[in-house]
């Protein structure tokens, strides 16, 4: 068994690192971590054994990508300027739409913000989310948990909203 | 609202293709600056189909046809060169455009470097005498044989010209059985036949 082309890789999975480093930071940032995984993953790749979990060594490198963002933004902003985080104040009644999602999920605490990202965003089982995150399994079932429980409270269902959810049949 | 549901919908929702396109455009960049991109390849479309192009830091070491299965092609450059192979056209430009220019009849001889690690040995050396084979010519699998310094090899010249890697920049469609009739081909006889007669009416 051999690596496939690293093109392979990028063409599979660029959509999932793309989202979880939108999940973790600002857009413009995101990008930018999402260019820093993949040439990382590019000089690591052809000594990654074969049988590789491809998704979950991204996200993994995804998630150190971003924290060195955020910790470089953290050494260059001074604090008494770090604006209040948003959340909390969608409108009631509004429309879901996926920037105001994207907003809630950015406003979580880090660690929830992060297990909610790799369990929902980037589909990963809680082993490999807890994997990314340096955690117990039970730690980031509990985080996903209490993440999704703060987005529930800060992005209240609109009315009629539980109607148009999909059934799994509908989520191919 | 059942937000274990609909969160991963929501969130799967928002690929944009600019942003992937321009992830893309950003690897194969800093990919080729920092050193890394050990296999860069594009495809073109030319008169004999379309084209699978590949080259190493070193020179074009693969040109495929649209009959050899890319996905295939793609995964032995994996395994012979380097699993680091992405799609990223600027290193192929000047091949581009020089095969573009060969199709109109404009270039009779290419100037690109080639890499043809992908052939060793006997093989190689076949390659390096069939390059002196000028535009419009042609030669017989017995005479390359013979310029190549094993006069008898005479079917191990057309094993080194069918598995070419490099094929129409090394011109191994030149190559020609001594009745007269095209031979084998990685493109297929009908491209032989196509690219002698288009050379012989230019």
């Amino acid at each position: 068994m051999s690596l496939p082309p690293f093109e392979r890789v990028v063409t599979e999975h660029a959509g999932v690192v793309l989202r979880v480093c939108r999940a973790l930071l600002p857009d413009h940032d995101a990008q930018d971590a999402a260019a820093e995984t993949f040439l990382s993953a590019l000089r690591a790749y052809p000594r990654l054994r074969p049988d590789s979990d491809v998704r979950a060594w991204l996200v993994t490198i995804a998630h150190r990508k971003a924290l060195d963002v955020l910790r470089a933004r953290a050494r260059s902003v001074p604090v008494a300027d770090v604006p209040e985080r948003p959340g909390g104040h969608l409108p009631d009644g509004a429309a879901v739409r996926d920037d105001d999602l994207w907003d809630a999920v950015r406003a979580l605490p880090d660690k929830q913000r992060l297990a909610v990202a790799y369990r929902y965003v980037a589909d990963l089982a809680y082993a490999d989310v807890a994997a990314a995150m340096g955690t117990s399994e039970a730690a980031a079932r509990r985080n996903a948990a209490d993440g999704v429980k703060a987005l529930r409270r800060r992005y209240p269902a609109p009315d009629g909203a539980t109607g148009t959810a999909t059934t799994p049949e509908e989520r191919v | 609202m059942d937000l274990d549901h609909l969160l991963p919908d929501l969130l799967s929702r928002t690929d944009d293709a600019r942003a992937l396109a321009d992830l893309r455009a950003t690897l194969a960049r800093r990919a080729e600056a920092e050193g890394l991109l050990d296999v860069a390849y594009r495809t073109i479309d030319s008169p004999v189909g379309r084209l699978l192009l590949a080259a190493t830091p070193e020179g074009l070491v693969r040109v495929a046809f649209e009959t050899e299965d890319a996905d295939r092609v793609l995964s032995e450059l994996a395994t012979q060169v380097s699993p680091r192979v992405l799609l990223a056209p600027a290193r192929l430009d000047a091949v581009a455009s020089e095969l573009e220019e060969y199709f109109a009849g404009r270039r009779h001889a290419f100037e690109v470097p080639v890499d043809l690690r992908l052939a060793r040995g006997f093989r190689r050396a076949v390659l390096e005498r069939l390059t002196q084979v000028p535009y419009a010519g042609t030669v017989s699998y017995g005479e390359l044989a013979a310029r190549a310094g094993s006069p008898r090899a005479v079917r191990a010249v057309g094993t080194a010209c069918a598995l070419n890697p490099v094929p129409l920049v090394v011109p191994c469609h030149r190559v020609v059985r001594s009745d007269g009739a095209p031979g084998r081909y990685r493109g297929g006889p009908d491209v032989k036949r196509r690219l002698l007669a288009m050379e012989a009416a230019a």
